[in-house]
């Protein structure tokens, strides 16, 4: 490469897409650019002017305008544009005006397209923001843990190595004396190496092959051999090996592959351990399995509070293992059920059993099985329609007192806005409960509405599950038939709007207004929920969870094709990035919260939150279109 | 020269002379193409970018060491159809020169003499007004060299951002004697003067790269002082 264009390769390289090019590719770049100068205020693009470069911002900053004239997005050093054009019909599809005084260079679109044919990241990178964003969440779905653990990681044990010559009497004595279920089975060395390995005693041995339990089943008493047969007659021959600072991944692939459930595992040629199936299946669940089976073995509601620190523990631990925002809300609803069902548990244990039967209900995140480390409690008390508020409802003031008191003690604050089983207006019978909910959707306005819509996040904990059932049903044979309910649902799933994207250290509103820090709950995750519930009312679905009901909305028409794919990537980067600052706010002990501060975003996560929230303005605006307020009935 | 910062009639006059009395036929293929007339505005003229590195500041003693040319106009600065040259030096290199233009004495070693690259050189500056940074130095080292090495002179009219920088920042009376009690000088380096349109630092003294930012300064100027319509005539020194 010429040292001169050194200057250019550099800026460039420090910047998505061009960060992920091949040596060879950025050296073309950066020989390939021209430069522009513009003075501040003036047009770089006019509506509908040709396009036939790829523009690149050296210094300065650039503002992109809609149609309307309205700020579509401002961006700055380091960023591109014209690349939708160049990719549709090369005009201006928004004007580009230099915010600042702004040097660009300029790619030719020759050039543009051979980087989009030979680089796959570069290609998703400029193409339509959705596939962006897909590829971005797959990719994060494929660093799962997984992928990164290593095999030994699981071994807690060495293997029971048996040599072949002892009788399966004998060998089935020693799997049981170690209280395992597989064997190894060892034999003299031959001359191939691939079967070669170390013994405890430093000898060279060969692996025959490996002794489960059924092998005994099948290969001894199903065929009546008698017990002194020696263990190396039955056993296969051929044992598959791994290593072990292989992957996980790999391992199970492998295993699938030759159709066997165990594997002895080799460190070089020393066994050290034998790898099942159904550990790795195991591990994959642990953290939330493990915590949930400490939860209901605590003696009392101090002893729950004390599991705090574990549970946020073990958040760190599975973000940091790759886990995606899915899986870490349902392990997280798992333990704040766990919590409420284990301390249901104590309260009844002292109060005696409930008078009439009950459903806790949890509503919101819970219900969902989207809850993160940071969460109030939202819960009410769904009772059997026998309930006597004279005789019975100290009882159940009681119990909710007790549930509600332990959560805010296991870091589930209080709810605010009072939407708890101890509020009396949230302990009723079933049949109450079926007027409130009959009531939302017979009388709807968007202010009636504005509070309840967490009521339509709701899943029994504990208790009669059928209660928390008919009132799902309800919601969702209700729902559909009411255009007046679903168009006020959706004006309040669009009161909270997501930012147009950064700018430097700062977030940037729609009306140019700056802000140094953003609530990615309020403005991403929230209202993104919020949009998918409307749709999943309207579909008659009664999923709570946002990916469960985006699958129920794909299977009909309310949404153009392809679009609850997009927002499931949305909301699960949206999410991502919520969780991953939280789990940085632990690492640092500081408490964590729902704020991010621009200056800890990086680049690319910057592009990637920017085309997940011009996602959800967009779909925020297609609700309104779809659920209009029918005329003449407000 | 005698036409040196004088009104472009006069360079008109020259360059009309020179078409004719050139002997070398690079020279005489140079000046007629040199199509730049003064009552051009910028926004009609190509234009071209150029930058002399040497080894020193005094054309007896030192020497020209590479050039680099970007050709542009007031939309565009084709840096993909930059050119520069690496020459071998007249006089010895001084070390200190050395470190300063990021090129050794083996870059050099092998690197043809300026007569050898003439004829590409003028080819590429082939009908376009010149625009360099304080011409001063372009213009003494190649007509040293030229002088040198063809018995005839090359000198050319050019468009130099410093100047016009210069020019922007004439001071007020008041102003001259602040800085005359002690108050800051405004600074024309290439680096200083481009910072105050906003354009970015690049690391000096690649000819080519000298060459892009001085391209950039001037429509930086263009932009913010001169406009797209401002006549060659009162611009060219």
């Amino acid at each position: 490469m010429q040292p001169e264009v050194m200057e250019i390769r550099q800026h460039l390289s420090r910047f998505a897409p061009f960060d992920v090019l091949s040596d060879e590719l950025l050296d073309t770049v950066a020989d390939s650019v021209d430069a522009a100068y513009f003075k501040a205020g003036s047009d770089i693009l006019t509506r509908d002017a040709p396009v036939t470069e790829l523009y690149y911002i050296r210094s300065g900053a650039v503002d992109i305008f809609r149609r309307s004239g309205a700020l579509h997005n401002r961006l700055e050093e380091g960023d591109i544009f014209g690349h939708f054009s160049l990719l549709r019909n090369h005009r201006a599809h928004f004007p580009a005006k230099a915010m600042e005084d702004t040097l660009l260079y300029l790619i030719p679109e020759a050039l543009f397209e051979r980087l989009c044919a030979e680089d796959e990241q570069f290609a998703d990178f400029v193409e339509l923001d959705q596939p962006r964003l897909k590829s971005v969440v797959e990719k994060h779905a494929g660093d799962a843990r997984m992928m990164t653990t290593r095999v030994r990681k699981l071994i807690t044990r060495p293997p029971v190595l048996v040599d072949a010559t002892l009788s399966v009497q004998d060998a089935a004595q020693q799997i049981t004396d170690a209280h395992a279920s597989a064997a190894l089975v060892l034999a003299e060395p031959d001359d191939n190496p691939r079967h070669t390995i170390l013994a405890e005693d430093g000898q060279t041995r060969r692996l025959l092959g490996i002794v489960t339990d059924s092998d005994f089943r099948r290969s001894v008493v199903a065929e009546g051999r008698a017990c002194d047969t020696p263990i190396g007659e039955i056993v296969a021959e051929h044992a598959f090996t791994v290593q072990s600072d292989e992957i996980l991944q790999d391992a199970m692939l492998a295993m699938l592959r030759n159709n066997v459930k165990h594997m002895p595992v080799l460190h070089r040629r020393r066994p050290i351990g034998i790898l099942h199936l159904s550990d790795i299946v195991r591990h994959q669940t642990h953290t939330g399995l493990y915590l949930a089976d400490r939860i209901f073995s605590q003696p009392n509601a101090e002893a729950l509070a004390k599991l705090l620190p574990d549970v946020r523990e073990s958040f760190v631990r599975m973000v940091e293992e790759g886990a995606n925002a899915e899986m870490m809300g349902a392990a997280l609803s798992t333990i704040g059920r766990s919590f409420t069902r284990r301390l249901l548990e104590l309260a009844e244990a002292e109060l005696g059993p409930p008078p009439v039967p009950y459903a806790f209900m949890a509503l919101g995140s819970m219900a969902r099985n989207e809850q993160t480390i940071v969460t109030d409690q939202d819960n009410a008390l769904v009772l059997d329609d026998d309930f006597d508020p004279t005789q019975h409802d100290d009882y159940f003031l009681a119990l909710a007192r007790r549930v509600s008191d332990g959560l805010a003690a296991c870091g589930y604050t209080y709810c605010t806005g009072g939407i708890m089983a101890t509020n009396p207006r949230w302990r009723q019978p079933l049949a109450t409960w079926k007027k409130y909910f009959q009531d939302w959707l017979d009388n709807p306005t968007p202010e009636r509405l504005l509070h309840s819509s967490i009521f339509f996040d709701l899943d029994a904990v504990c208790g009669e599950d059928a209660f928390v059932a008919q009132l799902q049903d309800l919601i969702a044979s209700g729902a559909p038939r009411s255009p007046r309910f679903l168009a006020a649902m959706a004006r309040n799933a669009s009161n909270r709007t997501p930012p147009l994207g950064f700018f430097r250290n700062f977030v940037m509103e729609k009306d140019g207004k700056k802000n140094n820090t953003i609530n990615v709950k309020r403005r991403g995750t929230a209202p993104m929920v919020d949009l998918i519930r409307v749709h999943a009312l309207a579909c008659g679905s009664t999923a709570q969870n946002s990916y469960d009901r985006l699958n129920d909305i794909a299977q009909t028409d309310l949404l153009p094709s392809g679009v609850s794919e997009r927002i499931r990537y949305a909301l699960e980067f949206i999410s991502m990035v919520r969780i991953r600052h939280q789990a940085i706010a632990l690492q640092r002990d500081q408490p964590p919260g729902n704020s991010v501060q621009p200056e800890n975003i990086s680049s690319a996560e910057r592009h990637n939150l920017k085309d997940a929230f011009q996602l959800l303005s967009d779909a925020q605006k297609f609700l309104q279109f779809r659920y209009p307020i029918p005329a003449g009935r407000r | 020269m005698t036409t040196q910062g004088s009104a472009g009639e006069d360079w008109a006059t020259y360059l009309a002379s020179r078409q004719q009395a050139a002997k070398d036929p690079r020279l005489q293929a140079f000046f007629q193409a040199f199509t730049a007339r003064p009552g051009m505005t910028l926004e009609e003229a190509p234009l071209i970018a150029l930058d002399v590195e040497t080894t020193g500041l005094d054309p007896r003693r030192h020497s020209i060491i590479s050039i680099g040319v970007v050709p542009f106009d007031l939309d565009r600065i084709r840096f993909s159809q930059r050119r520069q040259w690496l020459l071998k030096p007249r006089f010895p290199l001084e070390s200190h020169s050395v470190t300063l233009h990021h090129i050794t004495h083996a870059d050099l070693a092998h690197a043809p003499d300026l007569d050898e690259v003439l004829e590409d050189l003028l080819q590429a500056m082939a009908g376009r007004l010149p625009v360099v940074h304080y011409r001063s130095i372009e213009r003494r080292f190649l007509e040293s060299a030229i002088r040198f090495r063809l018995g005839e002179s090359l000198v050319f009219p050019v468009i130099d951002t410093m100047a016009l920088e210069a020019r922007f920042h004439r001071q007020p009376l008041s102003a001259r004697i602040r800085r005359w009690l002690g108050g800051g000088q405004l600074s024309l380096r290439l680096q200083d003067c481009r910072a105050r349109y906003g354009l970015p630092g690049y690391s000096p003294h690649h000819a080519v790269i000298d060459a892009l930012a001085t391209a950039e300064l001037l429509q930086a100027q263009v932009a913010a002082r001169l406009g797209r319509n401002a006549r060659v005539g009162e611009l060219w020194c």
